[in-house]
């Protein structure tokens, strides 16, 4: 059994019946960055929410591995207990439960994965005193912790109380899903940064962007460019700068297979 | 739909009947004016139908079930005063404490230094002859519409003991008071809750329903007028949680004058059906009054609201928010009415109703309604019924939140927005606690 790698092999994922995974391969170990980088409708954040187990996404085929332990047979907590982490792009707001709270709880959840509802939480003191530490290295006001989860957050806030929420968390694993959209040049930086120094270094990274900047803490030891459901090619941290400055035509004349496929997926999707 | 003669058939017409009357009158002593009343209320109830579902406050609301013959007038007075289960008393330390049971008060007490102040914190039936009789006179079935239905006619027939609350000019009342109305099994309470705040005065009131037993039936027929004075501030709790099998009919009406502030919370956690007529007066200007309603309903329970926000004088302020969370085959019924009378001016009226549904078989029906004759006014309403978000259960798993614990969680927090509202520490924690344990309980 290999500890502390999360593998992904052979997936096929479908929502609301139609295919969208065609077959992903991919290896992460803990410590490597990964970034995954192709056009919108890619199957990127496909990817990311199937690896949590978004009752949606059905894995028709594949497994996804960690520590000898197919996580498509298991609910999204058990897979957060296991330390798998997702960033969103779009985090959903719960009203009335301030983010306090709800990080207490999961906090409590996920250090003790055998804990069972009604059992004890962690410690208010000790919690608090953490979330004191962890707000003041990510240059957030204490008061935020008292607002109710992602109600009226602005873009950052939310990409700042997603990184604070990984940052308590602790996983083994983290999928962070565009990060970057939605924020300006500075807050970007200072989200990479972020990313940097509450520890994303020892955890295994895989970062969604379209962004130069959020790899400019945390530079990819690996790039893997997604077209029309598959990973078609994987490089180093060059190959993110190159499509970073010149896009995706040339992957797609590379690969007119899966470019193909792309068009015909996105003909179905606008249909 | 039922036609009008099986629904009226259906509902029994035996109970509370002259004769009935008669000797109620003939066991009480008291003032002429109030006997008067109650003999044209007794010629009201027969003369009005029994509701049934051609009227359009009763169409959702059936009372087929009902059988008010079981039920009678007076109960036998108690030998010993009961235990009585109370979700809010734990939590306050009133300064003022009085007790009934099926309408009638078996302890009371008030502290003395609000004795001192001129307090009056009592049974109604007795201070309607006692050194406050003229200002009962005054008040009593003053602003509450006694031949509104057969239910307002027959409480005002009928109704025994009661409460009386009187804080007079100027007094502030920082303690609060606190009624629990105890009803036996089988028996009836017909209280009535008369609260008058003189101008400035100020008080914080907390009335909670209790069933004596967990199980067996009972009727509650009951009335509530609320007087303030001008610059008088209330806060006011009422909590309606009898046991899941009593009939309970209430009509409540506030009256607010210039200046007046009015913040009141109705909580209600059980019963079989419950009719509520909450009506609020802002009769002067103003006038501002704030609304919370936080509802838990489970098994067959029906809740059925009928809200009036009337604003009658400009620059005055109502802001409505009730909250339900529904289980199993319960069924949530909420109109409301926001009334602004021509020349009410800058009038700020606000109301909503959301509720979560937490079952298939549960049912909402939420009417919001406005009927505006002035110009240059704000009124604005809105009303929601949902599920539990799948998206916001799938997030908190993915921080490791089973899915119960998530979907809890979710409920608690959407109670939160009204508790936000609610001022009264005590009342706040006890309402927190209470639906927290029925959103643990939750399947």
């Amino acid at each position: 059994m290999m500890r502390d790698v999360l593998s992904i092999v052979d997936l096929h994922v479908s929502v609301d019946g139609k295919l969208i995974l065609k077959g992903v391969n991919l290896e992460v170990r803990r410590g490597e960055i990964h970034a995954l980088m192709g056009p919108n409708g890619s199957g990127k954040t496909t990817l990311g929410l199937a690896i949590m187990g978004h009752p949606r996404y059905q894995v028709t085929q594949g497994r996804i591995e960690l520590d000898g332990v197919n996580l498509v047979e298991l609910e999204p907590h058990e897979r957060a207990r296991m330390g798998v982490f997702i960033a969103f792009q779009r985090p959903v707001a719960i009203s009335g439960v301030r983010l306090a709270d709800f990080l207490r709880h999961a906090v409590s959840d996920v250090r003790n994965p055998q804990r069972k509802e009604g059992d004890e939480l962690v410690s208010m003191r000790e919690f608090r005193k953490e979330l004191r530490e962890k707000m003041d290295q990510l240059r957030m006001d204490p008061e935020f912790a008292r607002r109710y989860v992602n109600e009226g957050f602005s873009g950052g806030e939310m990409k700042r109380a997603e990184i604070l929420q990984m940052a308590m968390l602790r996983p083994r694993f983290a999928i962070l899903d565009e990060t970057d959209s939605g924020l300006d040049v500075d807050a970007v930086r200072l989200a990479s940064q972020s990313i940097a120094e509450i520890g994303g270094h020892e955890m295994g990274l895989l970062i969604i962007t379209h962004h130069e900047r959020l790899l400019e803490h945390n530079p990819p030891d690996f790039t893997h460019v997604m077209l029309g459901g598959r990973i078609v090619e994987t490089g180093g941290r060059e190959l993110a700068e190159f499509l970073h400055s010149s896009g995706y035509e040339e992957i797609r004349r590379k690969y007119p297979e899966a470019a193909a496929e792309e068009a015909s997926m996105l003909a179905e999707r606008t249909r | 739909m039922n036609s009008t003669s099986s629904a009226t058939s259906a509902v029994s017409d035996q109970g509370f009947t002259r004769e009935q009357f008669e000797e109620h009158i003939a066991s009480r002593k008291q003032p002429s004016w109030l006997l008067a009343l109650r003999r044209r209320a007794m010629d009201a109830c027969e003369s009005l139908p029994l509701p049934n579902s051609q009227m359009e406050e009763w169409r959702r609301t059936p009372l087929r079930m009902l059988r008010l013959q079981g039920f009678a007038p007076l109960a036998p007075r108690p030998e010993t005063v009961p235990q009585v289960p109370s979700v809010l008393e734990p939590l306050l330390s009133p300064g003022g404490r009085l007790l009934t049971l099926d309408g009638r008060k078996v302890a009371g007490s008030l502290s003395e230094k609000w004795v001192d102040r001129g307090v009056v914190f009592d049974c109604l039936e007795d201070s309607a002859l006692g050194p406050q009789a003229d200002l009962v006179r005054d008040s009593l079935f003053s602003i509450l519409d006694w031949n509104y239905d057969r239910f307002a006619a027959l409480h005002t027939a009928f109704w025994t003991g009661g409460a009386f609350c009187y804080i007079p000019r100027g007094v502030r009342v920082d303690e609060p008071l606190f009624l629990l109305s105890a009803l036996g099994s089988g028996q009836a309470d017909l209280g009535h809750l008369l609260v008058v705040l003189d101008e400035g005065a100020e008080a914080t009131l907390v009335s909670e329903t209790a069933s004596v037993e967990s199980g067996g039936t009972g009727l509650y027929c009951g009335g509530i007028e609320l007087i303030l004075k001008p610059g008088a501030r209330l806060r006011f709790v009422n909590l309606q949680n009898w046991n899941d099998a009593v009939w309970h009919f209430a009509h409540q009406k506030a009256v607010l004058q210039q200046g007046a502030y009015l913040e009141w919370t109705l909580g209600a956690l059980g019963g079989m059906l419950a009719k509520v007529n909450q009506h609020l007066i802002l009769d002067g200007e103003q006038a501002e009054a704030v609304v919370n309603g936080v509802m838990f309903t489970e098994n067959r329970r029906h809740l059925a609201y009928h809200t009036l926000q009337h604003h009658k004088k400009p620059f005055t302020r109502s802001d409505l928010l009730y909250k339900g969370a529904l289980q199993d085959r319960s069924h949530l019924v909420w109109r409301g009415m926001i009334r602004v009378d021509e020349g009410a001016i800058k009038t700020d009226g606000y109301q909503r109703n959301d509720n979560l549904i937490l079952s298939d078989r549960a049912r909402t029906d939420c009417i919001p309604g406005l009927e505006i004759l002035a110009d240059d006014v704000r009124c604005t309403h809105g009303a929601t019924a949902g599920r539990v978000d799948d998206e916001e259960i799938f997030y908190a798993q993915t921080r490791g939140l089973t899915k119960r614990e998530a979907a809890r969680m979710i409920v608690t927090g959407f109670f939160q927005q009204v508790f936000d509202r609610i001022t009264i520490d005590s009342a706040r924690e006890a309402l927190a606690e209470v639906i927290g344990r029925k959103v643990r309980e939750y399947r």
